[in-house]
């Protein structure tokens, strides 16, 4: 294995890093202001996914496919909100599992009715499909390279967001003290809904982004959804900050451990077990991580405050 | 005899008689079914014991399933047939996975807890679909059921029902006895009020721990009864909608009842059997039912027995 393979699989790692930040990003935010768990969240990212390929086919644009495809998952987020989410605020974390577990069901048998259940492929217009020479000697494609500077981008506007508006400060105040901030004035059920909504979005841009790379199916949101979890649980959960270096640290190691694992161990071990274990290790890998991390810190890296 | 035994006495018998009623009315499908349904009655009741009592809100429990399932499998796979050494295995195993799984997530709380047994499940998954060697992704075939010495023929359809049937109530009643024993009393007061029961000298720690172990253990029973129920171990077995499944049985049933998981299992496998046989697309029906049922049905189908006995 050579330097440049490495820092190629690096990139990946990165770039599969950057789409579960957008994930986690959107799901630690629910949790942390309106203290929901949102499992439903996978089926977001995969209405993201499917709407952008429909529009791609309808409008014959890509571009006018992504911007419908995150206009309809901002959509859908928001009117799920307000149909089945906004009674759960105040329900234990049990109930909200339950619940969203059935929209799950929904949604994923609602897409197979609507799109069938085989795999739908995307194809990208001309000017994605190149490669770019990063480093002398090692060409990557401009289609990952796009999304990791897309997911950089959002990562770095969202951190404006919250920190530098006044739609922020609302949404730091009412993570902190959704009472008192009612009591002020702001209505408080019209902001959850636009930051559900928003987080929706946010799924939504990591599918639609996910769909060239990876196939475009019912249940494609829940293999994601689980992994995000363990990105929010390393990073501690309703921290932004630690969505963003879980994602990344989860996302390399996962990559990283697929790519590599089976040969690094077939320097220990007789090839033909490295062959075995390799694979089993490797998907294993992310939840060894988890639960070292766990061990050594039970409310992950950056504990957020509240919630 | 108040009336609630008299109505779950009278269950008891209804489940006893469905051989009988099925093979008269030429339904052999139906023992089946039934007998599929008591299996994953025996795993929510085992999740029961540390969801319902002891407020512990695992997600991962379609885990020992699957270590009951493959212990089951892969014995089978080498040719190793004896039912009493398979099911050992299969609940030992999964007493010992349990065991490393809860005491790192035992010690969590909240939503970590439920993340946390939710992705080591997943791991388990995804390491049972890399055992190339006993089928990876499709899984294998169980050539041959369990053998017990000739006690017992689990190829006879009527009488691996009956051994499901009595295990159930077994099980039940094991719940039932433990939570009412002193280690129950410790484990249902650390559900109530953590601070308390540690203020009067309980760490709730262990109690958590053994209480999941015991779950595990239970849990991987209903696994080798899948495995064997079905003839096909797969790691399908522990997918984690299979987890939110055993989860909703305990709610839907009633968490914290005796009768509950049993009552849940029944309720959410024959409306699945239902829907399925009407529309393909069942689950589109389904997903919003058990949204409802959430929302506005929050005692269970246990609150709607006769009130009595201890449990409450």
């Amino acid at each position: 294995m050579n330097l440049i393979l490495v820092f190629e699989q690096l990139l990946n790692g990165v770039q599969f890093g950057v789409m579960l930040f957008l994930m986690a990003a959107g799901l630690t935010l629910v949790f942390g202001i309106m203290n929901l768990v949102n499992l439903a969240h996978g089926s977001l990212y995969m209405v993201g996914a499917y709407l952008m390929v429909a529009a791609a086919q309808w409008t014959g644009s890509y571009l006018a496919g992504v911007a419908l495809g995150l206009l309809g998952t901002l959509g859908v987020g928001m009117l799920t909100e307000v149909i089945a989410l906004r009674t759960l605020y105040e329900r234990d974390h049990l109930d909200q599992v339950l619940a969203t577990f059935g929209l799950i069901l929904f949604f994923n048998e609602l897409v197979a009715i609507v799109w069938g259940r085989t795999a739908l492929y995307t194809s990208l217009p001309a000017w994605l499909q190149g490669h770019l020479e990063i480093i002398p000697g090692s060409i990557y494609p401009v289609y990952r390279a796009v999304v990791i500077g897309v997911g950089l981008a959002v990562g770095a506007a969202l951190w404006y967001v919250v920190a530098r508006t006044r739609l922020g400060m609302l949404i730091r105040a009412g993570a902190s003290n959704r009472t008192m901030v009612a009591a002020l004035g702001v209505n408080i059920r019209l902001l959850y809904t636009v930051v559900f909504g928003f987080g929706a979005a946010l799924a939504g841009l990591a599918g639609l982004m996910a769909g060239p790379i990876y196939a475009v199916q019912p249940g494609m949101g829940e293999l994601i959804l689980i992994q995000v979890f363990v990105v929010i649980v390393i990073g501690g959960i309703g921290s932004i900050r630690g969505a963003l270096v879980g994602a990344l640290v989860v996302g390399i190691v996962d990559t990283l451990g697929r790519a590599f694992l089976k040969p690094l161990l077939g320097h220990f071990i007789s090839p033909p077990a490295a062959e075995a274990a390799g694979p089993a290790l490797a998907s294993m890998l992310i939840y060894l991580l988890m639960a070292v991390v766990l061990a050594v810190r039970p409310e992950g890296l950056f504990p957020a405050k509240s919630g | 005899m108040n009336a609630r035994v008299v109505v779950l006495a009278a269950g008891v018998a209804l489940l006893a008689g469905v051989p009988l009623a099925a093979t008269l009315a030429g339904q052999p499908y139906y023992i089946d079914l039934i007998r599929r349904v008591m299996v994953f009655a025996i795993a929510a009741a085992s999740l029961n014991l540390i969801l319902g009592y002891g407020g512990l809100v695992s997600f991962g429990h379609a885990a020992y399933l699957g270590v009951g399932g493959y212990a089951v499998g892969i014995f089978a796979f080498y040719g190793v047939h004896n039912g009493w050494l398979q099911w050992s295995v299969a609940i030992a195993a999964s007493a010992l996975v349990a065991l490393v799984i809860g005491a790192i997530s035992v010690r969590t709380r909240g939503i970590y807890f439920i993340m946390i047994t939710l992705a080591f499940t997943q791991m388990l998954y995804f390491l049972a679909v890399s055992l190339e060697e006993y089928g990876g992704d499709d899984g294998m075939r169980l050539k041959v059921k369990s053998q017990f010495s000739g006690l017992i023929d689990l190829d006879n359809p009527v009488a691996f029902y009956y051994l499901v049937l009595v295990l159930l109530l077994g099980v039940v009643y094991l719940v039932h006895r433990l939570v009412n024993s002193r280690f129950g009393l410790v484990l249902r007061a650390a559900k109530s009020n953590e601070a308390r029961s540690r203020a009067v000298g309980f760490s709730p720690y262990a109690y958590r721990l053994v209480a999941f172990v015991i779950a595990g253990a239970i849990c991987g029973l209903a696994g080798a009864l899948l495995a064997n129920h079905t003839a096909y171990i797969a790691p399908a077995f522990m997918e984690w909608t299979r987890s939110g499944e055993i989860m909703f049985m305990v709610i839907l049933g009633g968490m914290g009842t005796a009768p509950g998981p049993a009552l849940g299992a029944f309720a959410l496998l024959l409306v699945e059997d239902l829907l399925a046989g009407w529309t393909q697309h069942w689950q589109v029906i389904l997903g919003p039912l058990l949204i409802m049922s959430v929302l506005f049905f929050r005692r269970g189908l246990a609150g709607l027995l006769p009130r009595g006995g201890d449990d409450g």
